[in-house]
């Protein structure tokens, strides 16, 4: 009996202590927090996907709480209801994103884009990039070695074996932006989504004069303007030989798409067309064919080597 | 037998194909294209216009900053245009057009194959005179050489170290120069000297060049102050660091240049252009350059103008052979392969070397066996291994804390590695990553500091 009281008492003695002690440190070494982060974090889905372009649902809620307003942030799970929520939170008024997607802008396709070279080193768009114009002769496009694949968390983006060229799965596409950040080439660009996802897109940013362009990848924009005169919405910028459309005053009229020469502005998630124009061209030979000055195709095989 | 101390590798130098190839002029060509950068540093500034009639060795772009250099015109015609031209990796670079018309130098140049030796210029001189001639570092870096020999405030330089180690495999040209014109540069050696107002000169020669080494000793023993110091063969026994580490067994510390500890590096071959430049007021306008490989008919080394197409150099060696697989720009250690050989030779080009199909193909990679082999050959004392893999998981901010700066690019790493991987291609990029970080941090702060 005796045995058990002193244990007891030790034992509580020890737990007293430690609790005290625990305490007071606990006060001392107090993290001072928001109290509103914890608000915000209790409201967000708690996926911790990285989605948003932050660590984690809880680096987003600190992010939120930090800024001075909402713009610019938004968790594309919960989508604009949990923006909202946290807007109500903070006191901010959120700000309505229409939702985004990831649009790669490059439509060198390997019949349209001939190979020049062979690259042997490491697979990755980055060091292809830092060494030398790519497989292709366009100093612009898309080098087809996946960084943007990797750097997806969502499986949205894969290469399609056929063309080289990244593809975006629309259903999974968050629009979190690491694709855009690990493009060494500053390919993909997030668009607004459109109603019923469709939208109008130059698939092309080589700012080479149309000729040079041209000579690189068939399906090259060569500035022309054409579907800058054609846009009766002022929506197409013409700049360092490269249209851009603006998806804030486009209509999707898809004027401009039947005006290009090369055929680099895409529609898409359109209906196909009705059969009026039957015989569609596919890219008239408009532009000036380009002589052919220099023959750099003969024995230059690549790469960096050691 | 002085080298240097860490790191290192032993390739094979194969220099048997173009070494003893006597230099052999190469033709001017019907177009020259000027680039405007062939340096390190800010781009020269165009200072001739379209339809205007130039002649050999006139002034056609200024230096566009401090570490800059001149470009001058090495043909005689007309500007054709001022435009963007292709270069050997298929990226744009702004380039001088000329028609070329005849062969017509501008009077003040002297042409005479005669050696001038008496010079009596003060230091300023001198280094105006180099200025202006547009000399850089024709080794391969091209650092802008007047920069060099204008040490920082409280810094002296105390040595001369002269360059003659020609470390990179294949690569003959300045051993070849050594040969026919050390007797000119022995007299640059000492417009150097005096230039830096020092009193002693070391030329490290590796002794794979006996020849070079004899020739260079008995014109050293006829000139005060400057020694000849033969050095063991190891790769990159021509990096800067490392040569002064054979030299005189001084350390450059970490992010530091040589004049920190007393250490001036030239090559030959600029050198010889100081010479030229000083002595016949002859501008960089050529260079000597390797054009070689194995199954190439007529390896050699050849005096290019700066504007000709390269592939006009590789007609004159017998065309591209059949079986290559890669064509290098530089030697095989640290060159690069090239896409585009149209274009125009500069101050960069040092060599051509023609790879056979078979041995310019990489081996598959396999998996790091933790040998620490990297890290024995690494002459700059870094960890590649660690670094590739850094690099790999983009911790551009640890890679910065391992000194991937300091790394010289020699790809002794990538040469040793028993798994073929590609180590020196990670930390190239990491490099690219960590050196834009620092340059925006920099300009960050640099801002800061003026808003205070």
């Amino acid at each position: 009996m005796k045995l058990i009281l002193i244990a007891l008492l030790v034992l509580g003695i020890t737990g007293l202590v430690a609790a005290v002690l625990l305490y007071l440190i606990a006060q001392q070494f107090k993290v001072e927090e928001d109290p509103r982060i914890d608000l915000v974090q209790e409201v967000l889905p708690g996926a911790n996907c990285g989605g948003c372009g932050f660590a984690g649902c809880r680096a987003l809620a600190e992010a939120c709480v930090k800024a001075d307003s909402l713009d610019g942030l938004m968790c594309p799970v919960g989508g604009a209801p949990v923006m909202e929520k946290v807007g109500e939170i903070l006191g901010m008024a959120a700000v309505a994103a229409e939702p985004k997607v990831a649009v790669v802008r490059c439509n060198g396709v390997c019949d349209a884009r001939p190979k020049t070279s062979t690259y042997d080193g490491v697979r990755t768009c980055q060091i292809m990039h830092n060494l030398y114009v790519g497989e292709t002769a366009c100093p612009f496009g898309c080098l087809g070695c996946g960084d943007c694949v990797a750097a997806c968390q969502f499986g949205a983006l894969s290469i399609d074996e056929k063309t080289g060229l990244p593809v975006v799965d629309e259903e999974k596409c968050t629009a979190c932006g690491k694709c855009v950040k690990a493009c060494p080439r500053n390919i993909i660009e997030l668009r607004k989504k459109g109603p019923k996802g469709r939208r109008m897109v130059v698939e092309c940013v080589n700012k080479d004069k149309g000729a040079v362009a041209r000579k690189a990848c068939l399906n090259a924009c060569i500035g022309c303007g054409k579907c800058q005169k054609e846009c009766a919405f002022d929506a197409i910028t013409i700049e360092n030989n490269l249209a851009y459309i603006d998806f804030n005053k486009c209509r999707l009229c898809r004027k401009c798409e039947a005006a290009c020469p090369t055929g680099a502005i895409h529609a898409i998630n359109f209906p196909p067309r009705p059969p009026k124009p039957a015989t569609t061209t596919p890219s008239t030979p408009s532009t000036p064919s380009t002589p052919n000055t220099t023959n750099n195709n003969q024995s230059e095989k690549k790469e960096e080597q050691a | 037998m002085n080298t240097f101390r860490i790191g290192g590798v032993h390739p094979h130098d194969n220099k048997i194909y173009s070494a003893h190839q006597p230099i052999q002029e190469c033709p001017l060509p019907q177009k020259a294209i000027i680039p405007l950068v062939q340096h390190i540093g800010a781009p020269a500034q165009a200072v001739v216009e379209k339809g205007q009639k130039v002649k050999v060795g006139e002034l056609i772009a200024k230096a566009g900053g401090f570490v800059s250099a001149n470009v001058h015109s090495p043909v005689s015609g007309t500007v054709s245009k001022i435009d963007t031209t292709i270069d050997a990796w298929g990226m744009k670079m702004p380039a001088i057009f000329i028609d070329v018309e005849g062969d017509e130098w501008l009077e003040s140049i002297d042409r005479t194959p005669d050696v001038i030796r008496e010079f009596n210029l003060d230091p300023k001189e001198i280094i105006d005179r180099i200025a202006a001639a547009g000399i850089v570092g024709l080794g391969g870096a091209c650092f802008p050489t007047q920069v060099k020999l204008m040490p920082p405030p409280g810094k002296k330089a105390e040595v001369l170290i002269v360059n003659g180690v020609e470390c990179e495999p294949y690569l003959t040209c300045d051993h070849q120069l050594m040969l026919e014109h050390g007797e000119e540069i022995m007299i640059g050696i000492q417009i150097l000297m005096k230039a830096l107002n020092i009193d002693r000169a070391i030329i490290g020669i590796e002794r794979n060049k006996p020849d070079a080494i004899a020739r260079m000793t008995e014109l050293a023993n006829r000139t005060l102050g400057v020694s000849v110091c033969p050095l063991k063969l190891k790769y990159p026994q021509g990096g800067e660091k490392q040569l002064i580490d054979a030299c005189i067994g001084r350390q450059v510390p970490s992010g530091a240049l040589p004049i920190e500890v007393g250490a001036v590096v030239d090559n030959v071959a600029t050198i010889y252009a100081v010479y030229e430049a000083v002595q016949k007021h002859k501008p960089l306008i050529s260079r000597v350059m390797t054009v070689t490989g194995k199954s190439l008919q007529r390896p050699g080394n050849y005096l290019v103008r700066f504007g000709t197409p390269l592939s006009q150099v590789v007609e004159l060696a017998g065309g591209v052979p059949e079986d290559t697989g890669k064509i290098i720009g530089g030697g095989p250690m640290m060159g690069r392969a090239m896409n585009n050989i149209d274009m125009p030779a500069n101050k960069r080009t040092s060599g051509l070397l023609f790879m056979p199909e078979q041995e310019s193909r990489r081996t598959e990679p396999e998996n790091c066996i933790r040998c620490g082999k990297c890290v024995s050959a690494c002459p700059m004392g870094l960890e590649p291994y660690l670094l590739a893999k850094q690099a790999e998981m983009q911790m551009w901010d640890e890679m910065e804390k391992h000194d991937v700066m300091d790394c010289i690019d020699c790809g002794c790493c990538l040469f040793t590695c028993p798994s073929h991987r590609p180590l020196l291609d990670y930390i190239r990029m990491g490099k690219a990553k960590v050196g834009g970080n620092i340059r925006a941090r920099q300009a960050a702060a640099q801002a800061a500091q003026k808003k205070d």
